[in-house]
């Protein structure tokens, strides 16, 4: 009779296995990279002029070197930046003053009012980084407070729940129009 | 008379510890899948800015990053305390940026090319010149897609 090798002891691969586990537990880093989205414009020579735009229709925001706002020329303070945005994108009163709609067909909405509004917005090369996010923060809540609103009006359903096809709907009716014109600089600094 | 006969002492059995390993395997192959090593490592400060509004980046093959930011203590004597660009494991002038995105644009399936988000990740004390002149950049190498990268902020 063949001798009987003797089994291999198995105890240690626990040990072993914790010791990967340690390792990759060490390693991991489980932070997923988030942000604020934006696509740029396409690439302009510098001799074409900027297309025109009715005053009424643009909302203007300034941010100067020492992260002061300015909207539509008052100074403001960036909580009421949200605020300012939906009124001027809704109009709710139509009123002269604030951006003109036009009337176009989206499928499944059929035919709406899509606001002519731009929010245009400018900053220094000496604004700091932070403040910037927090403007572009502000314009990305307003607009997502729109897009929950016609969601709402119209589903039931606030805007991340809905269908892609209905997303896309909706974003042609509220369309996001932030315009960057290029940064001065006043200050000097770099 | 009916007698209940105890075994005197009856010691409770050693509980097999013969499943331990399949356990731990099954955690760690959670922790192998579920784990992205840090690719680089990071030359430049990087405190990212907060905001309420931000969305998770999906596909992480199709992001590019750039860090921008004040180079940390070991750099300093080299190359200053002005927010400079790192690109992959290196710091990078703004002439090189083309190169970086037609780089990148390379090295992605045919089909993924136009869908490449770069993630712009800036420290917080940067100011806005040298990230506008990376935007102008952006656009004129045509890569339009870029994600501004932010810490989530509580409510």
């Amino acid at each position: 009779m063949p001798k009987k090798t003797p089994e291999i002891n198995a105890s240690s691969t626990a040990d072993i296995a914790f010791l990967l586990l340690a390792f990759f537990l060490a390693t991991t880093t489980m932070n997923v990279d988030s942000g604020l989205y934006r696509r740029l414009p396409p690439y302009q020579p510098d001799n074409t002029e900027a297309p025109k735009y009715a005053k009424r229709n643009i909302l203007q925001i300034l941010v100067n070197r020492d992260n002061q706002i300015s909207i539509n020329g008052d100074i403001a303070d960036v909580s009421t930046l949200k605020d300012r945005t939906i009124e001027f994108i809704l109009n709710p009163n139509n009123s002269e003053e604030l951006p003109q709609k036009e009337i176009k067909t989206i499928e499944l909405f059929g035919p709406v009012e899509v606001s002519k509004g731009i929010v245009s917005l400018k900053s220094d090369k000496g604004t700091s980084y932070e403040m910037y996010i927090a403007v572009q923060d502000q314009l990305t809540a307003a607009y997502n407070e729109l897009r929950n609103m016609k969601s709402n009006e119209k589903w039931g359903k606030n805007f991340d729940q809905l269908t892609q096809e209905q997303q896309d709907a909706v974003k042609l009716v509220i369309p996001m129009q932030i315009s960057e014109a290029e940064p001065t600089n006043i200050g000097g600094k770099k | 008379m009916a007698k209940f006969k105890k075994d005197g002492k009856k010691e409770t059995p050693a509980i097999s510890t013969a499943s331990l390993p399949d356990i731990v395997f099954m955690l760690l192959f959670f922790f192998m899948v579920a784990t992205t090593m840090r690719e680089v490592s990071l030359m430049v400060s990087n405190a990212m800015p907060q905001a309420t509004q931000t969305v998770k980046l999906e596909k992480k093959s199709l992001v590019s990053n750039i860090y921008i930011g004040k180079p940390t203590d070991a750099y300093q004597g080299a190359y200053g305390t002005e927010p400079r660009i790192q690109l992959n494991d290196r710091f990078a002038t703004l002439q090189e940026l083309g190169a970086f995105i037609a780089a990148e644009r390379e090295a992605r399936k045919e089909e993924d090319r136009n869908s490449i988000t770069n993630n712009l990740k800036v420290d917080r004390n940067v100011t806005m010149g040298i990230v506008t002149d990376i935007k102008q950049e952006l656009r004129k190498a045509n890569s339009l897609r870029v994600n501004y990268g932010s810490v989530k902020k509580a409510k």
